[in-house]
């Protein structure tokens, strides 16, 4: 202990501290400010309802101190996270604790809780400006301790990853690996600095830090401040609008390049095309590496495994739909000619306002027959009155090109659709693609009917005893098509079904983690090649127990698997047909 | 003074003068179109074509003789289902292509 109340090597953390503090609280107008006036409004609000202003504070200490994501993910990387991050938010607090019980200080005026602002750097440095109580001393060493080990855990991940379960890790610049190595070693010029009181030590102690907070803002380490804010706007309800403005550009500086994406995503199948997923979008966004971002953006294959797994909960898809809707291709687009298209029923006037069911195939069951035809078979069994939008060749259900980013086109095509649903009176949709029941579910306004995929529609007739199957003891396993089970959560219902028909085995990837086809109609890049490899990689996932056959529910899943599975590929319509009573 | 008949004007491209920049140069972007056989699995299918004169085949024919403005008006009947790219037994990207001939 000294009796001093000031040294000068505390000037370069001040001065760090000062940027740090500055350049957070620029950026934090400037989001909002960007913030569309809609959007502002909702977002102000949102921090005092008390709904979510109650989910904000469950988040903000689950996410961004007690890291419970990453502990889900792996236990020993949420330790090693929450070694570095809570060990040194609590080495802060209990300072701040100390400065608060100190008793007077020779020369020092303020007392109590307003020396936080007079004295802020003591608690940092607090060994060489004042005495510790016992307890204190105890706490502090101990969570001083618990920093190194993780220190410790984050230098052998460097070295061998697999250790806390992670393939694949994010390849770093300069900038990162320097502040990195910044970060790992304030700790221990502390902890020398504490115990010798060597004046060297605590100098790079102090200079470390210096170093630390200007880099922040300029590397990763930029998701320490971040992530809170966008924890609060996550909460709001906001959309990402423009790739880089608001929203999303908070989205982009929360975004930790902890590369957990990289392994989840389908695309790491090789070295060359891993450099295609969220981690590195959402940096070479960040960068204003426009060409570098709009290609991955339009190479993604928006299966949104990425965002499952994101310990931030970044919604990285939405981002490169903004990306892809704010460099739009340059088709202009005449779509006028489907203003004359009817369907047949409607075209000979049989059109009845009885309860029937609407059928529409879409575009990817046009070119898979044998699921339409199975299909009908249901429906003719079950005893329902249908009527088959689209027999002669509907049009196409928008999503493709919403995934171009064409947003107006897209609306001409819905609402083409809308109108012939509404014209047939029915009350009640079935789709057999997974694709077109996302877009259904999300964009058209069909009120008073109800939509469901065939996986759910044909469970429910299983249930009222309208169709009955035999058991038998094949054994299938089952793919959850990316646009049915991540974005709506359907997985026990075709499980149902196949569990009528036979054994279900698990695949080793299922349900939320579940691997896709590679057939995806989001990507626009990839070309024949990478997908095969992508489908071969998703096809051993699913062949891990040895199934005798592998079930589907999406038409553009069951084309791709059949050119790369070792064993028969069945849409779930078709296994009624082999297994009818 | 109608006859009942006229004289159309001739169709005949010359290969020597046409401008076929954007052509080459979607061949050095895309070589994949090199490996097209005119099969038309792609016009059978395509989702616009049912309603159009929408065929990707004649669009790359088109492209071929230099008449990139009737190409560029038949892209735009495009949906960018995808369904072509599936069905194309030489695995080549062509809702890209496609793409690419307008940007």
């Amino acid at each position: 202990m000294n009796s001093q109340i000031f040294h000068p090597f505390v000037l370069p953390f001040v001065l760090g501290m000062a940027f740090v503090l500055t350049y957070c609280l620029v950026g934090l107008i400037r989001v909002i400010l960007q913030l569309p006036k809609d959007d502002r409004k909702q977002f102000l609000r949102s921090l005092v309802t008390p709904k979510t202003a109650w989910a904000n504070i469950r988040d903000l200490f689950g996410d961004c101190l007690f890291h419970v994501k990453i502990w889900k993910r792996n236990p020993l990387l949420g330790y090693m996270h929450s070694a570095i991050a809570f060990g040194w938010f609590m080495i802060i607090v209990i300072g701040h604790i100390m400065l608060f019980t100190l008793k007077p200080l020779e020369g020092v005026e303020v007392e109590g809780f307003a020396r936080t602002f007079t004295n802020f750097y003591y608690p940092i440095f607090f060994k060489y400006f004042a005495e510790e109580t016992p307890v204190f001393a105890f706490l502090m060493d101990f969570f001083l301790l618990m920093i190194i080990s993780g220190i410790l855990i984050a230098v052998v991940k460097k070295i061998h990853s697999k250790i806390v379960g992670v393939k694949r890790v994010t390849k770093f610049g300069f900038a990162d690996n320097m502040i990195r190595f910044a970060l790992w070693t304030i700790f221990p010029f502390r902890l020398i600095a504490e115990k010798t009181n060597i004046m060297a030590f605590w100098w790079l102690y102090s200079i470390d830090l210096l170093i630390f907070m200007f880099m922040l803002p300029f590397t990763r380490y930029m998701h320490i401040p971040t992530e809170a804010l966008f924890i609060l706007m996550r909460h709001a309800g906001l959309n990402a609008r423009e790739p880089r403005k608001g929203y999303a550009l908070a989205q982009l500086y929360s975004c930790p390049s902890c590369g957990l994406c990289i392994d989840a995503c389908p695309m790491s199948v090789n070295d060359k095309m891993s450099g295609n997923t969220s981690a590195y979008f959402m940096k070479k966004l960040r960068n204003k590496d426009s060409d570098e971002a709009k290609r991955i953006a339009e190479t993604c294959l928006m299966c949104g495994k990425c965002v499952m797994v994101c310990p931030v909960s970044i919604e990285s898809c939405d981002i490169k739909f903004s990306q892809r809707a704010a460099v739009p291709y340059e088709i202009h687009s005449d779509h006028s000619y489907l203003d004359v298209i009817s369907t047949e029923a409607q075209r000979s006037g049989e059109i009845s306002s009885k309860d029937k069911v609407l059928y529409f195939a879409g575009c990817m069951t046009q070119l898979t027959p044998k699921i339409m035809r199975a299909m009908k078979q249901i429906m003719e069994t079950a005893g329902e009155e249908y009527e088959f939008l689209d027999k002669d060749g509907g049009i196409c259900c928008g999503r493709p090109m919403l995934l171009s980013g064409k947003t107006a086109e897209a609306q001409a095509m819905i609402a083409k659709n809308t109108e012939l649903i509404k014209k047939s009176g029915a009350k009640k949709l079935v789709l057999s693609c997974p694709i077109c029941y996302k877009v259904f579910k999300e964009e058209y306004h069909l009120e008073g009917i109800e939509i469901q995929h065939h996986t759910q529609y044909i469970n429910e007739l299983i249930k009222n005893g309208k169709l009955k199957v035999n058991k038998t003891d094949v054994n299938y396993v089952y793919h959850d098509p990316c646009e049915l089970g991540r974005a709506f959560g359907v997985y026990d219902e075709p499980r149902e079904v196949i569990e009528n028909v036979g054994n279900l085995l698990k695949a080793k990837s299922e349900k939320e983690l579940s691997i896709c086809c590679g057939g995806s109609l989001g990507s626009f890049n990839l070309t024949q090649k990478e997908r095969d490899e992508i489908t071969s990689n998703s096809v051993a996932d699913l062949m891990f127990n040895n199934p005798d056959e592998i079930v589907t529910a999406c038409p553009l899943c069951l084309k791709t698997f059949a050119r790369k599975s070792p064993v028969p590929v069945k849409d779930i319509a078709e296994l009624f047909v082999v297994h009818q009573a | 003074m109608d006859f009942g008949f006229c004289l159309s004007p001739s169709s005949h491209v010359k290969m020597d003068s046409v401008d076929l920049t954007t052509f080459n140069h979607l061949k050095e972007t895309n070589p994949d179109i090199n490996t097209c056989i005119a099969c038309g699995s792609c016009t059978a299918t395509c989702t616009a074509g049912n309603f159009t004169e929408m065929s990707f085949r004649r669009i790359l024919l088109m492209l071929q003789r230099g008449k990139e403005e009737e190409a560029k008006k038949m892209i735009q009947r495009c949906m960018l289902c995808g369904k072509c790219t599936l069905v194309c037994p030489r695995g080549i990207n062509i809702r890209k292509i496609l793409l690419d001939i307008t940007r």
